[in-house]
């Protein structure tokens, strides 16, 4: 085998290695919570994610617009001054509440920025867990039924 | 007695004018609150997805001679895609006709790569080859944005297409006696909570043309003009233009010599 | 390997600003096709992010979240930061791309 052939076997090899420690690592990190996301009611979800009832808390502040021109992409974020290692996006209205979650490591900023279908006019929940308690905003969208123009 | 009656009519007025003014602030704040929407919505605008596939197809070998569409000439000379869409509809002088930027493209397909045109024309918006349109224009048109739309009806083609796609505006036709300026033709017209631009006025035309082709959130579909020009006419309830035909061109070139001066925000993101 | 994402982080004062665009259809499952079926959810599940090998963001998302999903976070890291974007869709089908913090 010459060597350029050599060379590229292990280059091959190792970029599999590489690529299988990747996926690996995707399927490690939190297991979809099924049971979460087809969760009904507020409630529910509230459970099951172990939130029990959160408290309103003004450390958590959800961004979302007042109106969203069309329900299929509302853009909502959630930013809070705690130590969130966890931020979950709720919808009360829609067919199943729990929109997104997301796990926050160190040295990454409680903050997260995403869009969301909303099936109607509802309250938005942003949860966040932090140090063992769960908090949260709240805030109504509007939804429109968009239009024919535009 | 006199002055009660006054009284009384005077409270009823000023009731009457706060009922008033507060429906159209209640009007104007939700004009302010789909703005914001939009503002929130505007970094990260899913076009970049089509137009980093369409830079891909531009580059790749396609069709019966398997070539690249690298030496497509879109009025600037072969090859040159920026700056070419905020040009575009012009007179070309080998095919001898005003084209724009899709029927330009299908010129180029045809040509470097031996595809036939009829095939795209044929195919449904988003499907097939059509899907192959979608993403290179998504490409051509980032590489206008912030220029100056600025296109010429020096040439007598040109003008004769201007000409005729201000015919083609305000022709009313079809069940509902609709024309394009039955939506566009006046100042403050809006369906539901879209604001219809004027397309008469240089401002109005900037709004439109300047914005299209863009990525629509209602679809998660990226619409060309051509699209976009072929759903107008669905909702005026008029027969389906051909795809790239005379009256699609002319419309375009109605709309972007009006537009003249304004600003190329191609890809949009619209509702 | 399905389509590619858009992945741009840019670092300013120790922070990566990383804004994230995927391609992908995310079938709420609710909708009808025009025979009168549902047409089956299908959507990214779960999204993990790394700069320089250390998970920076895991995700999950529902269906609801919207087509050609959009994620914006931040963290502490530099410039020259190799971030790896990965996601899983609830068909199993994946996606890998990267992008170095300028």
């Amino acid at each position: 085998m010459n060597q350029q052939r050599r060379s590229l076997l292990k280059y091959s090899a190792v970029f599999g290695l590489m690529a299988s420690a990747g996926l690996i690592s995707v399927a490690q990190a939190q297991e979809w919570n099924k049971a979460a996301f087809e969760g009904k009611s507020l409630e529910d979800v509230f459970k099951i994610l172990g939130a029990g009832s959160p408290d309103k808390s003004g450390a958590v502040t959800l961004n979302a617009p007042d109106i969203a021109e069309n329900g299929a992409v509302v853009p909502v974020g959630i930013v809070t001054t705690l130590k969130a290692e966890q931020m979950a996006i709720l919808v009360e209205k829609n067919p199943s509440s729990l929109a997104a979650q997301f796990f926050i490591p160190a040295g990454t900023e409680p903050f997260v920025t995403t869009r969301i279908k909303m099936g109607q006019t509802s309250n938005v929940y942003a949860l966040v867990k932090a140090d063992g308690k769960w908090s949260m905003a709240v805030k109504e969208v509007k939804v429109t039924l968009g239009g024919c123009g535009g | 007695m006199q002055r009660k009656f006054t009284l009384g009519l005077a409270i009823s007025i000023s009731a009457a004018l706060l009922i008033v003014s507060s429906s159209v602030s209640a009007q104007n704040s939700a004009t302010d609150d789909i703005a914001k929407y939009r503002e929130m919505i505007a970094d990260g605008n899913p076009s970049e997805l089509y137009e980093a596939a369409g830079e891909e197809l531009w580059k790749k070998p396609a069709g019966p001679k398997n070539a690249t569409l690298e030496k497509c000439d879109l009025g600037l000379g072969p090859g040159v895609v920026k700056g070419a869409a905020a040009q575009l509809p012009r007179y070309f002088k080998d095919t001898n006709k005003v084209q724009d930027l899709e029927s330009r493209l299908m010129t180029c397909m045809q040509v470097l790569q031996g595809r036939v045109p009829q095939e795209m024309i044929d195919a449904p918006f988003q499907k097939g080859p059509k899907k192959d349109m979608e993403a290179i224009v998504a490409y051509v048109v980032t590489l206008s944005k912030g220029d100056k739309i600025k296109v010429s009806t020096a040439h007598p083609k040109e003008k004769e297409m201007y000409e005729l796609g201000k015919r083609a505006f305000f022709f009313q036709g079809g069940p509902m006696d609709f024309s394009c300026a039955s939506c566009h033709g006046e100042d403050g017209k809006r369906i539901r909570l879209q604001d219809l631009p004027n397309i008469t006025t240089q401002k109005g035309a900037a709004m439109g043309w300047g914005y299209w082709p863009a990525y629509r959130v209602s679809s998660g579909q990226f619409w060309t003009m051509q699209q976009r020009l072929n759903d107008c006419y669905r909702q005026q309830r008029f027969p389906f233009p051909i795809y790239a035909s005379d009256v699609t061109i002319a419309l375009s070139m109605y709309m972007a010599k009006n537009a003249n001066g304004g600003t190329v925000e191609t890809p949009g993101l619209k509702r | 390997m399905a389509d590619p994402m858009r992945v741009r982080a840019a670092e300013n004062g120790g922070i990566v600003d990383v804004k994230i665009l995927m391609k992908h259809d995310m079938e709420s499952g609710q909708r009808k096709d025009t025979a009168g079926k549902t047409i089956p959810a299908w959507f990214i599940s779960t999204i993990n992010v790394k700069a320089n090998g250390k998970d920076v963001l895991n995700g999950q998302f529902g269906p609801a979240v919207s087509k050609d999903p959009f994620l914006n976070f931040k963290y502490k890291g530099a410039k020259g930061d190799k971030i790896v974007v990965s996601w899983v869709d609830s068909k199993g089908d994946k996606r890998t791309d990267e992008a170095t913090a300028s």
